[in-house]
């Protein structure tokens, strides 16, 4: 732990120490880059915060690279930072170093701060602290209404100008279908996505996770699948209306697959995401009131992780995303029904994806890093990433497929603890990070 | 004999032979009532906590009268409601309890699964006495025992419970005991009070309860809550007693023999007609006297020692 936090500092005062001009090589590699559709073995060259197809000097910095593999940095859609306001949870700084382990080189991060994210002032903080102590790029989601409280559009315009890339109210979702109507109407001029956080708040009401067997004998209140599927339907139809652009965020049920596989077809302007755990772990785990299973939408069954999985394999689901939500452990030790939803996952998406669906052939490697980077940046418009092409940002992902470990608590990076993973062996994960050419992290 | 375990936390986790050697324990405790002294030595020395986060009279009494009756040292605590939220946490007031050297604390708690963490996180034996909406072990046992001392046998035996099945955890231990005993379980209620999938526990479910009651051998009536009605579970009081009330007419169409049993407290008039209540039939004193019995079986049958800890051996 404490090798590699000194390793990881040290990372931050290499990475920020001014303009110095920088310059890797990364021989004999396997470079996976979907977004040229790409896979070859060769060298792979960074100058300036750029890849480049040649240095112009020798490289300040080699590494070898055989036997691993390098892929355009991953983008996590959607996470929970925490600053301002809940630094007991996690900051930018401890974040961004749990993002960088987990090979994430760009993170967005949704606007439930305290304050919420519904001013400029807010945006320009956070982006502030991000250059200041972060180590992955980070990029602010703005609130679709004004403190998230969804009942009047947020200056989505000046949120822009300040930074934002997309807006959400994410777990305080619109429940009015006039204001979320408009929230799709006014944002199209900004051509980035209205990212929705599927709930009705009825249909949910005290529920703690999800509506079958397991509550039922656990005899916790419970969320149907329809809790979710009824604001997907809704907001797909919302968005055939206005033709703005929706992204629906973390799907967990085989029904929301089919309402997006659906609208696809039909031409609907619609992208969306789901989370390693929900197509990991079934609501069976919930079984011991471990708080650590519980998050929202809940963990749900079988059917609903197939779903998922076939819903990934075709297409119908853009994106991995990690929802990465930290709490601390007194606020998780407690009884299942008052602790709070969430769980941290930048360290383990893509273990997670390699094992689960690259190993278990629903997607091929450059499929999931389709999912992680490439259709990230495309959604939502980071220009520059998501690629390994030439001119592109050196933000680089380097895995190592025989990298074997076991995801201990004291392991964790992120400064809560609270993953359902924990003592889950994982083969495969990243062992070198670059952000903009500079090594960020490095595995033991 | 002892059970194999340190807690009672629910029926789900027992097998049909703990169940068994339950009910055989019972009986030389329930004999000892109708001496003249009450008491025997199995737990003198021992401390016996009971930590009560919801108002409750019978049940705490009764687990006071149990351990009493075993010659332990019996120290009741009751929480308000508001400091489940507000107050120490769950884990620190256990913790403070472990400190003093309770040997067995006994948990009421409006929440699922409060007893699975003191648990987990105590090495004294955790007895659940109802923890929110999942399950109350010891009634599921006395309902057990006064069905097995009536009638004789538990295997085959048509019991009905009637009423709130969703918000019962009385209703999920009974549910647990009587189908690994091989009784045929059905449950009759409004729909909107019936808990999705629990046919998948092997329990037939009827919404007529003039139809349900003709097959019962027993018909077990669970209390319901009124704020229910608030919460759009059922329209009206009045409608709720048209239905589901268990009345002499009622009762007129299952066996003559059939036993009518209520965990208590009884809403006189809603669920359950006084006629009913005060009949033959009805057995719900019986019930409270051998809870006192089952309870001092439970705590002379749980296993205080950490190592025997089943859960926490399916845990590593």
């Amino acid at each position: 732990m404490r090798q590699l936090n000194d390793r990881l500092i040290w990372a931050v005062n290499v990475t920020f120490n001014g303009t110095v001009k920088m310059s890797l090589q990364i021989k004999n590699i396997r470079i996976v880059d979907p977004s040229q559709n790409k896979d070859f073995v060769g060298d792979l060259f960074a100058e300036n915060g750029r890849i480049v197809s040649k240095l112009s000097s020798v490289p300040k910095t080699v590494i070898d690279g055989s036997g691993k593999i390098a892929v355009p940095g991953l983008i996590d859609v959607h996470s929970h930072l925490r600053e301002p306001g809940q630094e007991g949870k996690e900051t930018i700084k401890t974040g961004t170093f749990a993002a960088a382990k987990g090979g994430i080189t760009s993170v967005l991060c949704m606007p439930n701060t305290k304050p919420v994210i519904d001013n400029a002032p807010t945006v320009e903080f956070i982006l502030f602290k991000a250059q200041k102590e972060g180590v992955v790029n980070v990029f602010p989601i703005g609130c679709a209404t004004k403190g998230s409280l969804g009942e009047e559009i947020s200056e989505i315009g000046v949120l822009k100008k300040a930074g934002i890339v997309a807006v959400s109210d994410d777990g305080s979702p619109v429940s009015s279908s006039q204001i979320m109507r408009r929230t799709l109407e006014y944002a199209k001029m900004f051509k980035f996505p209205v990212i929705s956080h599927s709930e009705d708040k009825e249909l949910s009401k005290n529920g703690v996770m999800n509506e079958g067997k397991n509550s039922m004998i656990l005899g916790l209140r419970a969320i149907p699948r329809q809790a979710e599927e009824v604001m997907v339907a809704r907001d797909i139809m919302l968005a055939e209306l206005t033709g703005g652009f929706l992204h629906i965020a973390h799907v967990s049920t085989a029904g929301s697959v089919e309402l997006i596989r659906q609208a696809k077809k039909k031409g609907v302007n619609v992208t969306a995401e789901t989370c390693p755990h929900y197509f990991t772990l079934t609501d069976d785990i919930v079984k011991l009131y471990d708080t650590n299973t519980k998050m929202n939408p809940p963990l749900r069954e079988q059917i609903d992780i197939d779903a998922v999985k076939a819903g990934l394999s075709d297409g119908t689901i853009d994106c991995i995303a990690t929802d990465h939500a930290p709490h601390m452990q007194e606020e998780k030790n407690k009884e299942f029904d008052i602790a709070p939803f969430g769980i941290i996952g930048f360290e383990t998406m893509l273990s997670l994806v390699l094992n689960e669906l690259v190993d278990k052939k629903v997607l091929t490697l450059s499929q999931a890093v389709e999912k992680m980077s490439v259709n990230p940046a495309k959604i939502f418009n980071l220009e520059g990433r998501g690629s390994l092409k030439d001119g592109s940002f050196a933000d680089i992902t380097v895995i190592d497929p025989e990298y074997s470990y076991r995801f201990t608590k004291e392991s964790i990076v992120s400064k809560s603890k609270n993953s359902p993973f924990i003592d889950r062996t994982f083969k495969g994960g990243a062992v070198i990070v670059a952000v903009g050419g500079k090594i960020v992290y490095k595995a033991a | 004999m002892s059970l194999n375990c340190k807690d009672l936390l629910g029926l789900e986790h027992l097998d049909k032979k703990d169940l068994q050697l339950i009910l055989e324990s019972v009986k030389p405790f329930k004999s000892l009532f109708t001496r003249s002294v009450k008491k025997t030595p199995t737990l003198i020395g021992k401390t016996v906590v009971t930590l009560f986060y919801e108002p409750s009279t019978r049940t705490r009494t009764s687990f006071e009268i149990a351990a009493k009756r075993l010659s332990a040292d019996v120290v009741n605590i009751s929480v308000g409601a508001s400091s489940v939220v507000k107050g120490e946490s769950l884990i620190d007031t256990g913790k403070t309890l472990e400190a003093m050297k309770a040997d067995y604390v006994i948990i009421r708690h409006s929440l699922s699964g409060a007893p699975e963490i003191l648990a987990r996180n105590l090495n004294a034996s955790i007895i659940n006495a109802g923890d929110g909406f999942h399950e109350h072990p010891t009634q599921g046992l006395l309902d057990l025992y006064t069905m097995y001392e009536k009638k004789k046998k538990i295997e085959g035996l048509n019991v009905l419970l009637v009423g709130d099945i969703l918000h019962s955890r009385v209703a999920k231990s009974n549910i647990w005991a009587l189908t690994k005993m091989g009784a045929n379980v059905a449950v009759a209620g409004p729909p909107t009070l019936i808990p999705p999938k629990i046919e998948s526990l092997g329990v037939k479910v009827y919404y007529d309860l003039d139809e349900a009651v003709k097959r019962a051998d027993v018909v077990n009536i669970l209390r319901i809550q009124l704020e229910r009605q608030q919460e759009n579970l059922f329209p009206s009081v009045r409608e709720y007693v048209e239905l589901y009330q268990l009345t002499k007419e009622r009762l007129g169409n299952a066996k003559p023999n059939v036993l009518v049993m209520h965990p208590g407290p009884m809403n006189r008039g809603i669920e359950i007609s006084s006629a009913v209540a005060d009949s033959s039939n009805a057995v719900i004193n019986e019930q409270v006297t051998n809870g006192i019995a089952v309870r001092m079986a439970v705590l002379y049958l749980l296993k205080p020692s950490k190592t025997a800890n089943k859960k926490q051996a399916a845990l590593n």
